[in-house]
């Protein structure tokens, strides 16, 4: 995984609430068996029309923000299905970061798998940082994850909230089935207990 | 000890480690397996050089591409990815040696039809799966949730996860049912009530005497749309219809086992005076049965109600409201029975168990489906096939008009050939109305088994109590 610390870069509008991963990577595109490759199919449905045509008003068609590495999203992102073809999708495309008022649970999860930073800040920050978002291509947000804040093109600085493990893991680029072998023995004494405990199990 | 929530038992249960801040290494019980989510995490592993940790504790299933067509021996009723991801999964099993229910053997099904019908679904366990519905399993009192394809190749290596512990939310459904509402009509308005983010960052607790009343199929139905609701996972004590389920299963505990097993699971509920960070009542007798409208699980009302107005709404809930009015082709105001649809799909990980079939087939025993109708029903599991033939229920569908298909996930995600045409309307007892979710510009209206019978019966959205000779 790389690295997340720091990351100056244009920030896409997209103001609709419950961007379910359904819209984020269609399920034709899930029947593949690689990581990589789906940034061409990212939200394909209101991407491209039903001849693969790009769909002039979508956001990430506009000149403005065809290179767009953050996202400042409406509430509840990432709600649905399980599949990690979502970050994997936002990854490929370029998108390290969104930000909203709220996301679903495991897509909030996925992203830290992927070294994708979901930050979570209230209606009234997002709504500047979406107005922000609105003036284009040279209307870059920064966000410093050591020092937890996001800055608008114009100085405006919020800070955010993150986990700490999770935060070490990505400013670290860190694997977290590495971390846990470490704690091997640990799981060896569980599973000693659980077969006298819970035989059934 | 203090005041424990049947979450904060099996939780507790299951710590192998807890780290300062409060981020726990959580032991996993059983971990399920598909073809969809899991080929990067075998690859994961292979280029590592690690193994599976507890094969016998992992279970797989090819469901989400199958096709469903009494043909699909026939290799080219597939398409290619989706030949090369389930032969991956044929692969993967037989290399890292974990138990496999292929496309050829009879109890093969969707994934969380087959966890509990095979009794590998126990009280008190966790349970993770690479898909949201593994929510399904809560209603055994395990605590059960989807992840992603990291955390699949985690639990794959370690067994374990790492988590921080979630809210306790209840929602107490009071009282009874009344005639014609079902499970989904009450975690399709518990979404309603709650919206799809009313459950972020909790565990749900769906309790009260309606639940109670509920069969094993029933409690299935309710918590594996907990994750609609945004909560982690959703959970029902067991009782003795939840043993009595189990009793028997294949790979349920047998003899001295199981009486040690029974005693553990008889102390999984909350405790008198635990402690719940939110509380939801919704009486049982004010559930009608209920339809989505729009392209969010939360786009819920009740039959006899009609197409809302997007100003009825407020903040961004406007626009998206707006939105799915007009990528479902209403019009506000409109009512929800004038709407005509020309497809419907019984099955899925919500609604494909035996008891839906029953529901459905009670409804549609000597009618016929309407005239130009695409209805087909999909078993959710090879056993529940089987057994629906052995209850005669198989040929009320054929008589009706459906088409009987084999297991599978099928149009309820569309990944197979089973898919909507642009603009084709579907009345579905599955678990998303997502733009696109069942087809490239489908539409999708959620409701039950019986209801979706209902509307195969009239060609538009209908109240099914009206079929039962109920009042509204």
């Amino acid at each position: 995984m790389d690295k997340f610390t720091t990351l100056t870069g244009i920030a896409a509008p997209m103001p609709l609430v419950n961007i379910d991963t359904d819209m984020i990577i269609p399920k034709q595109f899930l029947k593949t068996i690689q990581r990589s490759g789906l940034g061409k199919n990212l939200f394909d449905e209101m991407r491209f029309d039903r001849e693969g045509n790009e769909v002039a008003d979508f956001v990430l068609n506009q000149p403005a923000y065809r290179k767009a590495e953050i996202l400042v999203a409406g509430d509840n992102f990432g709600c649905g299905s399980s599949r990690e073809h979502a970050p994997w999708a936002l990854l490929d495309f370029g998108i390290r970061c969104v930000i909203s008022t709220s996301f679903a649970d495991i897509f909030f999860n996925n992203c830290f798998k992927n070294g994708i930073l979901p930050i979570i800040l209230p209606q009234e920050q997002v709504d500047i940082l979406m107005a922000d978002a609105r003036k284009g291509a040279n209307a870059r947000q920064t966000i410093d994850l050591e020092a937890q804040t996001v800055t608008t093109s114009d100085g405006q600085s919020f800070s955010f909230s993150v986990d700490p493990h999770r935060k070490h893991c990505l400013l670290n680029g860190l694997d977290d089935i590495g971390l846990t072998l470490e704690k091997a023995a640990a799981i060896d004494s569980f599973e000693a207990k659980n077969a006298a405990q819970r035989p059934w199990a | 000890m203090a005041p424990r929530t049947l979450y904060d038992k099996i939780w507790d249960d299951h710590v192998v480690h807890q780290a300062e801040d409060g981020t726990c290494l959580l032991y996993i019980d059983r971990h399920l397996v598909h073809e969809v989510t899991s080929p990067q995490a075998f690859e994961g592993l292979r280029m590592t050089g690690r193994k599976v940790r507890a094969p016998e504790k992992t279970i797989a299933v090819p469901d989400h591409n199958v096709p469903t067509t009494l043909d699909r021996a026939n290799a080219e009723t597939m398409t290619e990815d989706s030949r090369i991801q389930v032969a991956a999964l044929d692969k993967n099993a037989r290399d890292f040696g974990i138990n496999y229910y292929p496309v050829s053997d009879v109890r093969q099904g969707i994934v969380h039809i087959v966890g509990p019908e095979q009794g590998w679904t126990l009280p008190g366990m966790t349970v993770v799966c690479g898909d949201s519905h593994t929510a399904t399993h809560g209603a055994f009192g395990s605590l059960a949730h989807g992840i992603g394809t990291s955390e699949v190749e985690h639990v794959l290596a370690t067994q374990t996860l790492i988590q921080k512990k979630s809210k306790n939310m209840k929602v107490e459904i009071t009282g009874s049912l009344r005639p014609g509402v079902t499970a989904k009509d009450i975690t399709l308005s518990v979404i309603g009530a709650t919206g799809t983010a009313g459950g972020t960052g909790y565990v749900i607790e769906y309790c009260g005497q309606a639940i109670r009343e509920l069969s094993m199929e029933g409690r299935m139905t309710v918590c594996n749309m907990a994750i609609e609701g945004g909560a982690r996972a959703g959970l029902i004590a067991p009782d003795e219809k939840t043993f009595a389920y189990c009793m028997g299963r294949p790979h349920a505990p047998k003899g001295a086992k199981w009486e040690a097993a029974l005693a553990y699971w008889q102390t999984l509920f909350t405790d008198e005076g635990a402690h719940f960070d939110k509380v939801i009542t919704i009486k049982g007798e004010d559930i009608a049965p209920v339809v989505t409208w729009g392209t969010s699980p939360e786009d819920v009302l009740p039959i006899t109600g009609t197409v809302p107005n997007p100003s009825d709404f407020a903040g961004g809930k406007v626009e998206a409201a707006a939105r799915a009015i007009d990528y479902m082709g209403l019009t506000a105001g409109q009512k929800l029975t004038d709407i005509k649809i020309d497809t419907v799909f019984i099955g899925s990980c919500t609604n494909g168990r035996i008891e839906d079939l029953r529901a459905a087939a009670a409804v549609l025993k000597g009618k016929k489906v309407k005239d130009g109708m695409r209805a087909m029903v999909v078993p959710g599991s090879g056993l529940v096939r089987a057994q629906a033939e052995e209850e005669g229920l198989a040929q009320i569908f054929i008589d009706a008009g459906f088409e009987w298909r084999l297991a599978g996930c099928s149009m309820c995600l569309a990944m197979n050939p089973d898919q909507l045409a642009p603009g084709e309307r579907c009345a579905s007892t599955s678990n998303r109305n997502f733009e696109g979710r069942q087809g490239y510009k489908g539409r999708t209206h959620l409701m039950s088994p019986a209801m979706a019978a209902a509307a195969a019966i009239t060609g538009h959205l209908t109240d099914v109590r009206e079929m039962m000779g109920e009042k509204a």
